[in-house]
């Protein structure tokens, strides 16, 4: 068995070859960057840190910088620690940009991002902290940035117990969708009678628009991996299972690449960092369905059944995967475990508000100037994420709603804009946190139309195991495709709200108790833009 | 001696009876007498909770339970009727009878089919949604049976007693949502498949005109369903008579 890793003097070792050069150049290679031409970027900083400036300049590629709809992004970080961001670049302004930098020791104007932009200022990055920063790719980058520390000390210099501790002072609510208390459900794994008991991470993250889970798996890969490590110390699991989906190839290669490198340091495997703990985490990858993202469904389809969700009770800490004890968290909840047990539990839940502790990290889309990936305390307005961060909305034209959950969600009106972003304000208001899907929209929107959009989703993505969700869905979508054309009659706006509460009501599932909410809100908020619609023969406004 | 099996107090509609511990809200409903409708439940077989038919109201509780599939539990206070609890039971079966083509005259069943029988003892007497009129493929390849998916409701009744009673495991669905179908074997034709043993319980535990024997003729098909448990509760006898004997 080979030595495990010395986390400290790799960390020293990495750290002095970040000082090798004056100067050092992250590139934004994150998926979306990379579609928006980071290829090019990244080689011709390469060829310049490989060719005349070998002596100046070290090139890395790094995770997501936030600024999705402003790439590529390029970063030069001064050994000083200054830090200048770039813009739109392209491989030609790359060579000049790194080129002025290393001759004149001075920013370039042109491309440049203003970091103090409240886009950047008000963000707090604790699940996002190394993206940008790190090479997902290389432990190493991992480990200098504190990577394992916590599983070192954790297995070193704590009960499982302590590290249950820790979480439960977090007050660390699952960031999948429900917000259930994270500490409750290990506490369920860890009373379970053993020895077979399995973790699993959920990373199948299918509401439409969302990536947030994506981008920590792929840009951050050893987090999750540590997280999923420090909770099956906690609850006493030997074995994890990674629930990705197929359409995530690249996070499926960077966790499998992390994986092996992980085990090859003896951070995984038989007797981590010497000690009598063991844990193996293996890939699952999904076919892609929305509900296989339901708990007892993603077991079935790891058990290799049918994507099917079963009754509960039994809860799969009671009876789960292959009929033992399993505890279900979403990636982002598990990626928020390193820096709890780091930093400890107060630390965490001093951020936030009471009810809803730490950061959300969300995909901000729509009509704004600035979208892209988020990460802000829980309890920041939607205001504040509207108007600061997301720089208000496109050049002439005003908030009409901004949609959160996907399409287990609701949309909220500009009244309410300054709602805190929190687990039960957003309950209150007739949607959901979820998974972290943001969308705004502005005064063009129609909204019978998004909740269509959503319903045609949930019936497209519903199993067809249970009656209501399986039929109700088809007729609900028929019923907002006629009345978004302009024929409905009164009876189907009646109809309509009466098979939004069999649904909801009756359903199996997660899926169809909340696939009717995107009509219900909307109904709530803009009811007249349903009634506009309605034939005027009929009675309607219109 | 018969064993004491231990008893629990629980209230159904207002009236207080002993539930036999570990057996289901349906099954203490139905000993006493009080009908709760369903579809997917079939005495014998694991419940799937499917149709959600047998949806109640459980004190305390803000969530509907199916009670085919929820277990008693001591002065537990249940609901199966109510105006809410019957106006969603017509709207499933709207939505069901919706879903396929139930066109009860031109039946092998009618008259002898659960889903009628259900739509008529909850009061269902119209169908306000938009009819889906699938055209689905019937299959008459079997010799002896053959399977109609448009009067299909997906209760899984048929897959779940050839794995769990017969053990072979010939019916299984595929796809998803509206496009969920009963498929026989990897998809093939039903005549082709090298793992139906022509047992026919898939047959007679069908609620609907769906699966009938080869020849039927409107209204004649005549299912058996409670076969079913009269084959489980056989076996069981044989088993404990064996070891007993052992
Ligand atoms: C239809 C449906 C889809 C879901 N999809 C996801 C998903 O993609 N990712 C996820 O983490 N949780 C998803 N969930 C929630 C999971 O069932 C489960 O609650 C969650 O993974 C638990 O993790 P947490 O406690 O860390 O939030 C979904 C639930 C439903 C009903
Ligand atoms: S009989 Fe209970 S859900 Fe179908």
């Amino acid at each position: 068995m080979a030595a495990p890793i010395d986390l400290h003097e790799v960390a020293e070792r990495e750290r002095e070859e970040q000082f090798r050069t004056p100067l050092r150049v992250h590139v934004c290679h994150s998926t979306s960057c990379a579609t928006a031409g980071s290829g090019a970027v990244l080689q011709a900083a390469r060829d310049l840190a490989e060719g005349d400036l070998a002596s100046s300049v070290a090139v890395s590629p790094t995770g997501c910088m936030g600024l999705c709809s402003a790439g590529p992004l390029l970063r030069v970080v001064e050994r000083g620690g200054g830090q200048h961001d770039y813009h739109h670049v392209t491989g030609a302004a790359a060579e000049r940009i790194v080129r002025h930098h290393a001759d004149r020791g001075a920013a370039v104007p042109e491309h440049r991002l203003d970091t103090a932009l409240p886009f950047f200022a008000r963000q707090h990055r604790v699940v996002l902290a190394n993206a940008g920063e790190i090479d997902p790719d290389r432990i190493e980058s991992y480990v200098a940035h504190g990577g394992y520390a916590a599983l070192e000390r954790a297995l070193t210099s704590m009960t499982p117990e302590d590290v249950l501790d820790q979480v439960r002072r977090s007050r660390l609510r699952g960031r999948g969708g429900a917000g259930y208390p994270t500490a409750n459900k290990w506490a369920l794994l860890a009373a379970a009678p053993g020895p077979v008991k399995y973790v699993v991470a959920n990373g199948d993250e299918g509401d439409p628009g969302a990536y947030m889970d994506r981008t920590i798996m792929e840009d951050d890969p050893h987090r999750v991996l540590e997280g999923i490590a420090l909770a099956a110390y906690a609850t006493g699991a030997r074995h994890a299972y990674i629930y990705v989906r197929a359409e995530y190839p690249r996070a499926v290669e960077r966790l499998d690449r992390a994986i092996k490198v992980a085990r090859r340091n003896r951070l995984l495997g038989r007797r981590i960092l010497d000690t009598d703990v063991d844990l193996d985490i293996e890939i699952r990858i999904g076919a892609g369905a929305f509900v296989c993202g339901e708990e007892t469904a993603l077991l079935a389809s790891i058990e290799g059944r049918r994507g099917t969700p079963r009754l509960r009770p039994p809860y799969p800490t009671e009876r789960g995967l292959f009929g033992a004890p399993t505890m279900i968290n979403n990636v982002e909840t598990l990626a928020n475990i390193a820096p709890i047990v780091a930093n400890g539990g107060d630390w965490f839940a001093s951020i936030g508000t009471p009810g809803s502790t730490g950061t959300k990290v969300f995909a901000l889309a729509g009509d704004l100037v600035n979208t892209g990936l988020i990460e802000v305390p829980m309890g920041t307005t939607l205001r504040d994420i509207v108007e600061d961060i997301g720089g208000g909305m496109t050049e002439g034209h005003t908030f009409k709603a901004a949609q959160t959950g996907g399409p287990s969600g609701g949309c909220i009106p500009a009244r309410y804009l300054d709602t805190p972003v929190d687990y039960d304000s957003l309950r209150a208001l007739g949607s959901i946190m979820g998974s972290g899907g943001l969308i705004v929209m502005d005064d063009r929107t129609r909204m019978p139309d998004v909740a269509r959009f959503f319903m045609e989703f949930s019936k497209d993505e519903s199993c067809g195991a249970c009656a209501p969700c399986r039929a109700g869905t088809v007729q609900m979508h028929h019923l907002l495709t006629t009345i978004s054309s302009g024929r409905g009659r009164r009876r189907d706006l009646r109809d309509l709200e009466h098979l939004c509460a069999v649904v909801r009501d009756t359903s199996l599932c997660g899926l169809g108790q909340t696939a009717p909410n995107p009509v219900l809100s909307t109904l709530q908020y803009f009811r007249d833009e349903y009634e506009a619609l309605i034939a005027p023969a009929e009675g309607g406004h219109g | 001696m018969a064993e004491r099996v231990p008893t629990v107090p629980i209230t159904i509609d207002g009236v207080e009876m002993e539930a036999t511990a570990g057996e289901t809200v349906l099954q203490c409903a139905r000993r006493h007498g009080v009908d709760i409708p369903s579809l997917c439940f079939l005495e014998g077989l694991s419940p799937v909770g499917g149709c959600r038919l047998c949806v109640v109201e459980v004190a305390e509780d803000l969530r509907l339970r199916p009670a085919c599939a929820t277990t008693v539990t001591s002065d537990m206070e249940v609901t199966t009727q109510s105006s809410r609890l019957r106006s969603y039971r017509r709207s499933i079966l709207e939505l069901l009878f919706a879903e396929g083509n139930h066109v009860c005259a031109v039946c092998v069943s009618n008259g002898a089919c659960e889903l009628q029988d259900v739509a008529v003892r909850c009061g269902m007497d119209h169908v306000r949604y938009e009819l889906q009129a699938p055209r689905r493929r019937v299959d008459a390849s079997h010799p002896r049976y053959v399977f109609d998916p448009n009067r299909c409701i997906l209760c899984t009744r048929c897959v779940r007693v050839c794995d769990e009673i017969e053990g072979a495991h010939v019916w299984d669905v595929a796809h998803r949502g509206h496009g969920a179908e009963l498929v026989t074997d990897l998809h093939r034709p039903w005549g082709e498949s090298t793992s139906c043993t022509w047992c026919g319980k898939c047959v007679a535990s069908c609620p609907t005109g769906a699966l009938s024997h080869q020849g039927s003729s409107v209204g004649e098909m005549r299912h058996t369903p409670d076969m079913i448990a009269w084959l489980v509760a056989a076996r069981r006898r044989e088993w404990t008579e064996r070891e007993a004997r052992r």
